[in-house]
């Protein structure tokens, strides 16, 4: 009977659960707080008008009728934290079939059930880079989603207005993956740097073969045959073209060089060096290069490629003029990326702003999305955090996270069970003592059982 | 003859140093002791009160002198104006020095092969001179209990301060025995069991547990009657346990794991400490009532269960201090134990207080240890086990300016360090 009512419960919270048909915009006017827009400074006192999931306008004794007010006074208010490197709410992480998969789409496999995006929200995040894993030497396409939890529909999370991305990855894990477990390239970071650069001279090849067709069939008359639609291909065609913004796991500085350089033979510039450990050896390069990096603020040590790490990588790349940012690669970093964000201020020492600015405005150009998020500007999109105490403090502790205007998380209506969907026959919850996080290795542990599980405690 | 004798001795002088140079660029700076006075500094004993414009004076690996106005003698000064002292943290369970590289067995000496090897000692193990040893007490993280893991007993754990170049200069008077209590909780998300492989496999290790702790007494009971036993390691270890010379150290998480762990426990009559402790704020009244202290952490995880407020991990060590229960605080790491700081700030910020967070690293470590005499405060006849920062070492941008270890001045520097010398500006940069 017991288990009949729970059923019972558990399919009317599935039915009465208020379904959001569209993107919810709201509006509110926060009050009173000190304002971190990270790019003009920080205002004291100061007054926040939202409408309709835009920011207004930002100044002292602003009013507004019919909107629910928020007064902030002694708070702290910074724009929504924003996750280059993340696998929240994906249902699968990694298509590790072949070196290259680039047809491959993350926007197919959100789940808006995941909890982790109300625990990222309860941290202030309100967008998170789902990516794919990083098993290929050029993975799938990855999506960008803002942390809208509570709707049912997994395109209600996309941000539309986001540039394509794609995962690119180097190293011991695609030639683990290919090399050693199935003994096709790569499995050194020669094959690495060769299964790239082959798959871009294809892709121009290709990109080819359809502009003779197309030229082709200008022609009177002509009936030329088309030639075979290949997903593939026509993803690097439109890296190659400057559609996509390439996001590449990456640790060591030879790696990362030999990457540049690929980019620059093929005239790219749209590329992001993630976790990048050793950027900092790298540092000049990827200043003059690339679009920066996104790093771990104190990860080392989990694998060979993480030993020679430093804590001040994130200082030295900010410090060389390399656009940064960090990000979590997990389900419990992305909770407290502002505390991951300060700890350039114990190894580097790095401003407010600067270390402020390693998760907001910088992951935001890093994501093509910094016209419209990453900082408290008016006109931009109202993803706005409000703190108890100075975000870079490890006392601080965040009360109220806003998605275009929408609060999604207020710490003090937090409820005991924020989860959106109960498994029925679920008599006992199951207790996870070891939290294995949603990282870059997920799903590819099939091919190493003979290795133990113990490689895959860190394998991000 | 005699001058131009002179002159090539006078051309080898000069150019020896320049030879010399080429070989060993700039000094090695090693660990110390001698006397010290640091001085004009804020101390922060923990259990004797906060000391304005204080001064420690360290000689012969001691706290000799705590206070105002000391005069130095033939000490060094080290001026410590407008810094603060605090005595070194504990972390209470780690694989720090047990492991190198993560990823790579060759380096992995925690986790031995079999089930119960109670008889394992992290202390042979440790390694003292991994890179994360310095790396780790430039935070004022002076002292971990080295922690190995795997079986149902898979070692004896040992505390050890991160200075020193053998085991013996390393072990700080502490050593354990590890037992992972069966639960019958799923291990991880791995775990695809169903509810009744679970609750089967959970009566099974627990019937397991219990015979093996029947043999262990009894091997215990023949040994005390002087009987000639077959040479039997592993038992000779457990029954070290049972005769009250060795603690055990009950690694267990979930809450109704607890419960039955506190029950055993009382049932054996077995001197221990609770580890782990995850759901321990859901059963935090039982533990108090046991008088059981806990090491539990990190609490940079996420919760146990996915219906549990996103702050779980955060606030259980402050909801388990308030019940009554003497909290240490642990980072269950090994290269980021230097985290051990910003686990407590959280604890600290989520209910538990600064105050307390700071004793769950320091005093309520060293007395759960059995070490508080000389070790965990600030006090006259203490080991000189401290460190000097500008502030509040939970506090995220705090630096730590000097590290003593048993009155040894380390150097603040490690191999992250040294790269951030070597590619802050780097040379050649852009253009060769």
């Amino acid at each position: 009977m017991k288990k009949l009512n729970s059923i019972i419960a558990a399919f009317l919270v599935i039915v009465w659960m208020p379904t959001m048909g569209q993107t919810q915009k709201g509006s509110v006017l926060i009050k009173n707080a000190t304002v971190l827009t990270v790019t003009q400074g920080t205002l004291e006192d100061t007054d926040i008008l939202v409408e309709n999931g835009i920011i207004k306008r930002i100044g002292k004794g602003l009013s507004a009728n019919n909107v629910t007010t928020i007064d902030a006074k002694g708070k702290y208010v910074m724009p929504g934290i924003i996750d280059a490197h993340s696998h929240v709410a994906l249902d699968a992480v990694n298509e590790a079939t072949a070196p290259i998969t680039s047809e491959v789409q993350m926007a197919d496999v959100v789940d808006p059930y995941d909890i982790g995006l109300y625990r990222a929200l309860a941290g202030g995040v309100t967008i998170s880079h789902a990516m794919h894993g990083s098993a290929n030497a050029i993975g799938g396409q990855n999506i960008t989603l803002k942390h809208r939890y509570g709707t049912f529909d997994p395109e209600d999370l996309f941000m539309k207005e986001a540039p394509r991305t794609i995962k690119f990855a180097l190293g011991e894990n695609p030639t683990r993956v290919h090399g050693r477990g199935k003994n096709i390239q790569p499995r050194t970071r020669m094959g690495v740097e060769a299964v790239i650069r082959n798959g871009f001279n294809e892709a121009l090849q290709y990109k080819k073969t359809w502009e003779t067709y197309n030229s082709a069939l200008k022609q009177k008359g002509a009936t030329p045959i088309p030639p075979k639609y290949d997903e593939r291909l026509q993803t690097l065609v439109d890296i190659l073209d400057g559609k996509v913004i390439i996001h590449c796991h990456s640790y060591r500085a030879d790696e990362i060089y030999a990457l540049i350089n690929t980019c620059r033979d093929f005239g790219i510039t749209n590329i992001v060096f993630s976790h990048v450990n050793e950027g900092f050896k790298v540092a000049p390069e990827l200043a003059e290069y690339t679009m920066g990096a996104s790093v771990f603020a104190d990860w080392w040590a989990y694998k060979f490629e993480v030993y020679y790490s430093t804590a001040y990588n994130a200082a030295i790349l900010t410090e060389n003029n390399v656009i940064t940012s960090i990000n979590s690669d997990s389900g419990e970093l992305i909770r407290h990326l502002y505390h991951e964000a300060a700890k350039t201020q114990r190894y580097g020492q790095l401003s407010d702003d600067q270390a402020l600015a390693l998760i907001t405005i910088n992951p935001a150009k890093q994501l093509g999305i910094s016209d419209k998020v990453g900082s408290i500007e008016e006109g931009k999109q109202a993803d706005l955090v409000i703190f108890e105490g100075h975000p870079l403090s490890v006392y601080a502790i965040p009360q109220m996270t806003f998605v275009d205007g929408v609060k999604y998380f207020d710490i003090n209506d937090d409820q005991d069970d924020m989860r959106l969907r109960v498994s029925a026959n679920e008599t006992v919850e199951p207790i996870f003592l070891k939290e294995h996080d949603h990282n870059c290795m997920h799903g590819v542990d099939f091919f190493f059982n003979n290795f133990g599980r113990s490689l895959f405690q860190h394998s991000h | 003859m005699k001058k131009f004798k002179s002159i090539i001795y006078l051309m080898a002088l000069l150019l020896f140093p320049m030879i010399a140079q080429a070989q060993f660029d700039g000094e090695f700076i090693k660990p110390r002791n001698g006397k010290f006075l640091l001085q004009n500094a804020t101390i922060v004993t923990v259990t004797k009160g906060t000391i304005q414009n204080g001064s420690v004076l360290i000689a012969n690996g001691k706290i000799e002198a705590v206070g105002q106005n000391i005069p130095a003698g033939d000490a060094e000064v080290i001026d410590c104006t407008g810094q603060f002292i605090y005595p070194g943290m504990f972390d209470g369970g780690s694989r720090l020095g047990l492991v190198e590289v993560n990823s790579l067995p060759e380096t992995q000496d925690f986790a031995e092969i079999g089930q119960v090897t109670p008889n394992m000692r992290a202390l042979v193990a440790v390694n003292p001179n991994s890179v994360a040893i310095p790396v780790t007490r430039v935070s004022g993280v002076t002292t971990t209990l080295a922690t190995p893991s795997g079986g149902l007993f898979p070692g004896t754990a040992a505390l050890i301060n991160l200075n020193g170049y053998t085991a013996d200069q390393m072990a700080a008077g502490f050593e354990g025995v590890i037992l992972n209590f069966p639960t019958s909780a799923r291990r991880s998300t791995w775990d695809r069991r169903s509810e009744e492989d679970v609750k089967r496999d959970a009566d099974r290790a627990q019937k397991n547990l219990n015979d093996i702790w029947e043999r262990a007494t009894k091997y215990h009971e023949m040994k005390t009657a002087k009987a000639e036993l077959q040479f039997y390691p592993e038992m000779e270890q457990l029954a070290k346990v049972i005769a009250g010379e060795l603690p055990l150290l009950v690694e267990v998480n979930a809450a109704g794991d607890i419960e039955v762990a506190i029950k055993w426990i009382k049932e054996k009559g077995v001197k221990a400490i609770l580890t782990g402790v995850a759901e321990g704020w859901r059963v935090a009244d039982k533990i108090a009532e046991s008088g059981l202290p806990v090491i539990t952490g990190p609490m940079l995880s996420i919760p146990t269960r996915q219906s549990d407020r996103f702050d779980a991990a955060y606030t259980n060590p402050g909801k388990m201090a308030k019940a009554g229960v003497k909290v240490v605080i642990r980072s269950n790491d090994a290269e980021n134990t230097r985290n051990l700081p910003f686990n407590a700030g959280f604890a600290a910020a989520y209910g538990m207080g600064k105050e307390e967070a700071l004793k769950a690293v320091t005093i309520n470590a060293a007395e759960v240890f059995g070490v508080a005499d000389r070790m965990g405060s600030i006090e006259a006849g203490k080991d000189a086990t401290l460190f000097v920062s500008s502030g509040d070492p939970f506090e995220t941008k705090t630096q730590i300016a000097h590290v003593f270890i048993d009155g040894y001045r380390v150097p603040m520097s490690n191999r992250h360090i040294k790269l951030y010398q070597e590619f802050l500006q780097r040379s050649p940069g852009l253009e060769k």
